[in-house]
């Protein structure tokens, strides 16, 4: 009764190991292609955005603070992020999508601030679906990454306890059955054997 | 689930993301950066938040990898400190163990 039991356990045990061990080989993968993706885009970002702050810097320079906080205090675009979920390996990690209504024209007269700032502004509005997409996959990347770390130690505690603690038991109670069948034949040799040479 | 995005940084390198419609969140240190980003992690999805103040708020940004939102992303800001680069590296070799990508 309990070898039929620890029998289907076992394979079950086998059968989840191997969909574990699947999922855990995709799911790697997957995790590659996303991090080389968000490798290139840090990497483009940060020059990017570098460039922007230090021409926002150099209008800085030629602006007073106060005039730059007035002009800026309105915003020029109404950026709204769309965010939903997407299901990549059983993992939920963000889809963002950017709805941006950029009004033609920049919030300020342009007697007040310099053409750099203008420029540095329009570099940051076009920079902002990359960084919504760098966001989303970096995400993506740290929420695998933690996934894949979590399945492989299922898959370990699989292969490496699970399996090999079944397959024991499951071999010393069939030692035990084998021997008590080979002593009940004995025995009964035994009990034979006098009476056939009588 | 419709949202806005908000910018957490020192005040001269996020006047410029104001001007292109994200809220902008001035923070002058590492406390007030710690309180405001905690502030606004709630109310917002993504958050942008300066590299040079995400350092020291790595136990902070470790809290908001368990669940998909809200995304908060460190930005580079011209002082590098090489912080978005470390963070990629850790979940990379989190995962596979080996380092794919900055091998040098």
């Amino acid at each position: 009764m309990e070898l039929k039991k620890l029998k289907a356990r076992l394979s079950t045990a086998v059968r989840g190991h191997k969909l574990l061990k699947d999922k855990s080989d995709e799911m790697v993968r997957r995790f590659t292609v996303l991090l080389r993706e968000d490798k290139r885009l840090r990497d483009e970002v940060e020059g990017d955005l570098a460039a922007a702050l230090k021409q926002f810097a150099l209008a800085g320079a030629l602006t007073p603070p106060y005039v730059q906080e007035a002009a800026f205090s309105m915003p020029a675009a109404n950026v709204e992020a769309d965010c939903g979920t997407e299901s990549v390996m059983g993992v939920d990690v963000p889809k963002i999508t950017l709805t941006q209504t950029t009004s033609a024209a920049l919030p300020y007269a342009f007697s007040e601030i310099t053409s750099e700032a203008d420029g540095s502004v329009k570099m940051v509005s076009a920079l902002l679906p990359k960084l919504l997409r760098l966001a989303e996959i970096e995400k993506a990347v740290r929420l695998l990454s933690y996934e894949i770390e979590r399945n492989k130690r299922r898959v370990n505690a699989l292969e490496y306890v699970m399996i090999p603690q079944l397959e024991e038991t499951i071999k010393f109670i069939r030692d035990k059955l084998d021997e008590n069948e080979r002593a009940a034949i004995v025995r009964l040799m035994k009990v034979k054997s006098p009476a056939q040479s009588s | 689930m419709q949202g806005k995005m908000a910018v957490v940084g020192s005040a001269e390198t996020i006047t410029v993301f104001k001007a292109a419609g994200v809220d902008a969140f001035p923070v002058s240190d590492e406390k007030s950066a710690r309180e405001t980003l905690r502030r606004v992690a709630r109310d917002y999805p993504v958050v942008f938040l300066s590299e040079e103040y995400a350092e020291p708020l790595h136990d902070l940004l470790k809290r908001f990898d368990e669940e998909a939102y809200p995304v908060v992303l460190p930005i580079p800001t011209g002082r590098e400190t090489g912080y978005g680069e470390a963070f990629l590296k850790a979940s990379m070799e989190r995962a596979l163990g080996v380092d794919i990508l900055f091998q040098k």
